[in-house]
């Protein structure tokens, strides 16, 4: 597994946290998907065998927490919120913006492989809706027009270097 | 009669110009005295005050929280264990949000008081893992308490040591449920325990006793260690104590955040005069008054009936706008306070499409363990998905509340509720709606429709 | 687990039904012991409770008291003590009974339940019942005739997961009919320890899955196949070959070591196709080795002795009988008995080795156990040569000293139950020099150099019984007729008893027991048909102070560890 020193001492402090090594599964998984983009067959059988359980163990894991991607995805992930109070407010039209914007499906890589756009579950801003997130930003109140704006944005972003945290 | 003032004490500094999530800055507004004072105090009478105060949890139960820990087992000779919820993944909620990004310190304090009273040694906060800002911010305050003595292994020089740890979710909404974030914890699939006799008080985290607060409660019980239980019960109305963040979405003027006693207001004075009432030229419809998993109140329905005021029973006739904003008053027009999320619907709204966007919800969020909820809250959602885009019958109606009454009651956790209420109350409530949808799509829809499904 | 049951009984009361029962006995069981059947799919009785399936919903209730004075509150309508049921129904399998516990199976409420569960779990069922190995003995079959609603109101499209995976070599996999009971996942990790499935996915998505690269090919893995309710979880063997209820059951004894295992034999019209295991709480619980159940596949081996032939000749029975009492009594015989006959045939294997003089010799065969069924000794009925005094200690050092004995000429002819006596040790050389009359089921280095050779049966083609590492007595019954050619080995032995002028014995297990019991001190108490399905512990006293080979497995501990280093060959 080829990751960056600085994940693997975060990972060796994360499993000194819990009486039960298993238990660090979670944070191991976050903090390699930072690292590579993705949960990878190696990354699943690298992090069972770090925790002494069994890769099936990490697999249940990786296909029940929708945050958990087995691929890369485009360099910007776009969240845009589904539930009920963001849909009222015009959640789907939020949705559909960004999608055309890039020209891409949902759950896919966009064409010019720039972003992923997903439609997730509640994000718990809801007085605020329709709410997106971009990587981990909240963006509030995007509705059709705030959402093509935000699109701009990201394709100039795009021109300058990768600024992921 | 108008609306009481927001009454800010969990809230108090959130929004504050100046205010920021350092320690310097909740040192400098008190912060960690209360923590100071209990320190000094016998664990016990702190689980006293908490239990004379009536504090119901925030969380969405709204279960007594003296009561919960006093069915911690104390005797079993395992460590005890304290785990924070911030997993808020509720419909409609969004208050542990605020505390978390910009009071984390007062969240804090209020854990480790409950630490300290129930004998904790180690408390794992659970949030979240869309809330990756949330999740440093509250590593960084822990680091910042613990280099103060105020978390760690010697707190405020007592002896007393109590190691706090953020733990971030991955996007499942069952980790929500104190045994599936236990499970979740624990390294394993999130799936719910059954109870009994895995009740968390007596086998939680790894199969030790186990104490599962909801943020906002944590924080309550800092103010009840500073005031005191019987100060604290004063607040609010009887058996509904102390004051409550309502959030309150959808369609109003001024949807957001908002503080008040509890019961002290009613789902009137909220909507009308704290929120600006509906958007112009529209109409309330119906209103969603304790998170999504809470039964629906239709606007123009009546409540009648006789309650406790002081002594005496008294007769009710309410209309959704005279209901006070409390668990029981509530519970008793036949839905719940729950997490305090407030969802207002105006009538571009198609019912039968709300209940589609919330079926998917739930179908997508069930984790499968259980029959009941596992087949039967995708049954619904594709039911409520053919009805909007495929073919509706008028018997769909009576069929999506006969599927989800064969949910409620029969699961492994809460979530065959929370599945089954809102469909159950939609029918109910909005029949005619559901009856009349294969005709209603035929027609032009409503001026602004959203789309919801 | 939850609990595992202590010896207090509780009285709980089932459908208006007193039953007493141990403490820690969930409702289930209970309901058991008076008849009532609560039906249930992810709950087993030797597996931890998990509660997912919501089928043996009941409904709970304890007598009502007065909670000021504890005084039992009396309902006049009946003179009997009220009692308030719960609202919510519980499940069965996690409610352990408790002094005063009311249970009710048939009420509206429970009726409902079941209807409710019932139509849940066939809701994205395929319709596979036509093709599925499953039919005839399918839970969901069973309980949707017997609780379910018996319609469907489902319009929807159904959900499609994979079919027909190959999950490991002998177990195939079809998602789609799985109803995620994880029966087969706490098997896995429970009992075979071999933690290799798991769900992935979620909600009605989730599906049963093997860690890509992985297979579930542990020598346990078809009692997931056993314990899946329904038929998502099938034998490669197995599939598509009988409909079960064309199949008529025998029960049997797994022969691969002393653990004896109990198991069941499913065969049609003279073929066997399946063998399963049988429970029985003392020796194997429900489960059996994989290795043990093709066994059955020797009847029809390529090498099975299909005529009595006397040198190389075909021949008459009788003939052939005359034959070998006339080699074996020239002197100097020798008595091969093996640890793989039942105790019956040992029995009149050292018959024949007293009306000879002659020596008896028992084969060995000792392996690794593997700690849960299958033992080190892979003999099934050593103790049974030991009980019937064919052998008096423990076989050892191969056939070494038999074939020093050929080597001087103090032994020039062998009889042979069953062992080959080549692959048992004896070098070619001394198998030339002496006169062999073999008895056994297939061809080999013994038969082929044997002047008298009589084809016998497999274990599933008679009757007998073997004593296991438990010193437990257990039956097997013939399951299907044996091959043609083939005589009963006990007939065959009874005959030679007779020809080399013992005493006439009968052959048929019924009437042997007679003379069995009478002559054989540890059996004295019983006959063939007495002997219960679970078997019967004899006391191994006796033999206590032998290095028996066997570590521990279910259900069994060795009890002398330092006899067994000091004897270790």
């Amino acid at each position: 597994m080829n990751l960056k020193p600085e994940t693997v001492s975060r990972i060796d402090e994360a499993v000194t946290r819990y009486p039960v090594r298993r238990s660090a599964v979670l944070p191991l998984m976050h903090l390699v998907q930072e690292d590579i983009g993705f949960i990878s067959d190696e990354a699943i059988e690298w992090i069972a065998s770090r925790l002494g359980i069994e890769p099936i163990n990490v697999y249940e894991l990786v296909s029940f927490y929708p945050m958990f991607r087995r691929k890369p995805i485009g360099r910007r992930h776009i969240k845009v919120c589904r539930t009920l109070s963001c849909a009222i407010m015009g959640g789907y039209r939020t949705c559909a913006e960004f999608q055309k914007a890039f020209g891409t499906k949902l759950g896919e890589v966009s064409p010019d492989g720039e972003v992923t756009v997903e439609f997730v579950e509640c994000l718990a801003s809801c007085g605020t809706a329709p709410v997106v997130m971009i990587d981990e930003e909240l963006h509030e109140k995007v509705d059709a027009a705030k959402a093509r704006a935000l699109c701009e944005r990201i394709k100039a972003e795009a021109g300058a270097p990768a600024g992921k945290p | 009669m108008p609306a009481p003032d927001q009454h800010r004490i969990i809230f108090r500094h959130v929004d504050e110009p100046g205010y920021s999530t350092d320690l310097a800055c909740y040192l400098r507004n008190g912060g960690y005295e209360v923590l100071r004072r209990a320190v000094k105090r016998r664990p016990e009478e702190l689980i006293d005050e908490v239990k004379k105060s009536g504090l119901r949890g925030r969380g969405g139960a709204g279960f007594p929280c003296g009561v919960k820990w006093t069915l911690v087992d104390r005797k079993s000779g395992k460590p005890i264990y304290l785990v924070v919820n911030a997993d808020e993944s509720e419909p409609g909620t969004f208050k542990d949000r605020y505390i978390i990004h910009q009071d984390p310190h007062q969240l804090i304090e209020g854990s480790m008081i409950t630490c300290f009273a129930n004998k904790v040694e180690r408390a794992y906060v659970y949030i979240r893992g869309e809330f990756p800002e949330g999740a440093r911010i509250l590593e960084k305050a822990i680091a910042e308490a613990r280099a103060a003595n105020l978390v760690g292994p010697n707190i405020l020089g007592t002896g007393y040591g109590c190691e706090m740890y953020v733990h971030r979710g991955a996007g499942a909404y069952i980790c929500g449920e104190e045994t599936g974030l236990i499970e979740s914890l624990e390294g394993k699939r999130p799936y719910p325990r059954i109870k009994p006799p895995y009740f968390p008080a007596v086998l939680g985290l790894y199969q030790c006793p186990t104490i599962v607060n909801n943020v906002e409660t944590l924080c309550h019980v800092k103010h009840i260690a500073d005031m005191g239980g019987e100060a604290f019960s004063k607040i609010g109305t009887p058996n509904n104590t102390g004051t409550r963040i309502y959030c309150v979405s959808g369609h109003v003027q001024r949807p957001g955040y908002y503080e008040f006693d509890v019961g002290r207001l009613t789902m009137g004075q909220l909507l009308y005069e704290v929120c600006g009432g509906p958007l112009p030229g529209r109409k309330f419809k119906a209103v969603i008054p304790g998170g999504s998993s809470a039964k629906v109140l239709r606007f123009g329905e009546r409540f009648k009936g006789k309650r406790k005021v002081g002594a005496e029973m008294v007769e009710y006739d309410w209309g959704v706008e005279d209901v006070p904003m409390d668990f029981d008053s509530l519970g008793m027009v036949g839905s719940m306070g729950g997490s305090g999320g407030v969802i207002v619907m105006d009538d571009s709204v198609s019912m039968v499409e709300a209940l589609g966007n919330i079926n998917a919800f739930y179908s997508h969020e069930s984790c499968g363990q259980c029959t009941p909820c596992r087949e039967g809250s995708l049954w619904m959602k594709k039911i409520t998905a053919r009805m909007v885009h495929g073919d509706a019958r008028a018997e769909d109606g009576a069929l999506l509340k006969s599927v989800a009454d064969q949910i409620a009651g029969r699961t492994i956790c809460a979530f065959g509720e929370a599945c089954a209420w809102p469909t159950q109350s939609f029918v109910a409530k909005f029949g005619d709606e559901f009856k009349a949808y294969a005709q209603a799509r035929k027609e032009p829809g409503a001026e602004g429709a959203p789309e919801l499904v | 687990m939850i609990q595992p049951a202590t010896t207090d009984l509780i009285t709980v009361h089932i459908d208006g039904k007193e039953v007493s029962v141990p403490k820690g006995t969930n409702m289930i069981e209970a309901a058991r012991r008076v008849g009532i059947d609560v039906p249930h799919y992810c709950y087993h009785s030797k597996l931890s409770v998990v509660g997912n399936c919501r089928m043996c919903l009941v409904e709970t209730g304890m007598p009502a008291v007065d909670p000021a004075t504890k005084a039992p509150i009396i309902d006049p309508a009946t003179g009997r003590q009220r009692v308030n049921w719960m609202p919510r129904p519980a499940i069965a399998c996690a409610t352990n009974a408790m002094p005063g516990l009311h249970v009710r199976t048939t009420s509206p409420l429970v009726k409902e339940c079941r209807e409710g569960v019932m139509e849940f779990l066939l809701v994205n069922h395929p319709l596979d019942c036509p093709i599925c190995d499953q039919a005839g003995e399918c839970k969901l079959q069973e309980q949707s005739a017997g609780y379910g609603r018996g319609y469907s109101r489902y319009i929807e499209q159904k959900n499609v997961k994979p079919k027909r995976t190959l999950l490991g070599p002998r177990v195939m996999l079809d998602d789609e009919r799985c109803i995620l009971c994880s029966r087969c996942i706490r098997f896995c990790k429970e009992i075979a320890k071999d933690d290799v499935l798991g769900f992935t996915d979620r909600g009605s998505y989730t599906t049963l899955t093997c860690y890509p690269g992985r297979r579930l090919k542990n020598n346990y893995s078809l009692n997931t196949v056993d314990i899946c309710p329904v038929g998502a979880l099938t034998s490669t063997d197995f599939r598509f070959k009988m409909r079960v209820w064309f199949l008529k059951q025998t029960a049997s004894i797994d022969t691969e070591s002393s653990v004896g295992a109990n198991t069941r034999v499913w065969s049609r019209e003279g073929t066997v196709y399946r063998i399963t295991p049988r429970q029985n709480d003392g020796v194997n619980d429900t489960w059996m080795p994989d290795s043990g159940r093709v066994l059955y596949k020797a009847i029809r081996g390529e090498g099975r002795l299909e005529s009595v032939r006397v040198n190389g000749t075909e021949s008459a029975l009788d003939f052939a009988v005359k034959a070998a009492a006339e080699l074996l009594t020239k002197g100097g015989a020798a008595v091969v008995g093996s640890g793989r006959s039942s105790v019956e045939e040992q029995f009149l294997t050292r018959r024949l080795a007293a009306a000879l003089k002659a020596r008896a010799w028992l084969v060995s065969r000792v392996g690794e156990g593997d700690g849960l069924l299958i033992s080190a000794d892979r003999n099934p009925n050593v103790r049974g040569a030991l009980v019937t005094g064919l052998i008096d200690a423990l076989p050892s050092g191969g056939l070494d000293s038999l074939g020093a004995l050929i080597d001087s000429g103090g032994v020039t002819s062998v009889v042979s139950v069953g062992e080959d006596l080549a692959a048992a040790g004896l070098s070619a050389s001394q198998l030339a020099k002496v006169s062999v009359v073999y008895l056994g089921t297939d061809a080999n280095a013994t038969s082929a150099a044997a002047k008298v050779v009589v084809p016998t049966l497999t274990v599933f083609e008679k009757h007998g019984t073997f004593i296991n590492q438990q010193f437990r007595i257990q039956r097997f019954a013939r399951a299907v007729p044996g091959v043609a050619g083939a005589t009963d080995d006990l007939v065959v032995l009874a005959r030679l008893v007779g020809a080399v002028g013992g005493p006439i014995l009968g052959a048929d297990v019924g009437t042997l027991w007679s003379a069995i019991a009478a002559e054989v001190p540890a059996l004295a108490t019983m006959s063939y048909s007495s002997i219960p399905d679970t078997g019967l512990l004899i006391d191994g006293a006796p033999w206590a102070g032998l290095a028996f080979a066997e570590g521990p497995t279910l259900h069994y501990t060795p009890a002398a560890p330092a006899a067994k280093e000091a004897a270790r060959v």
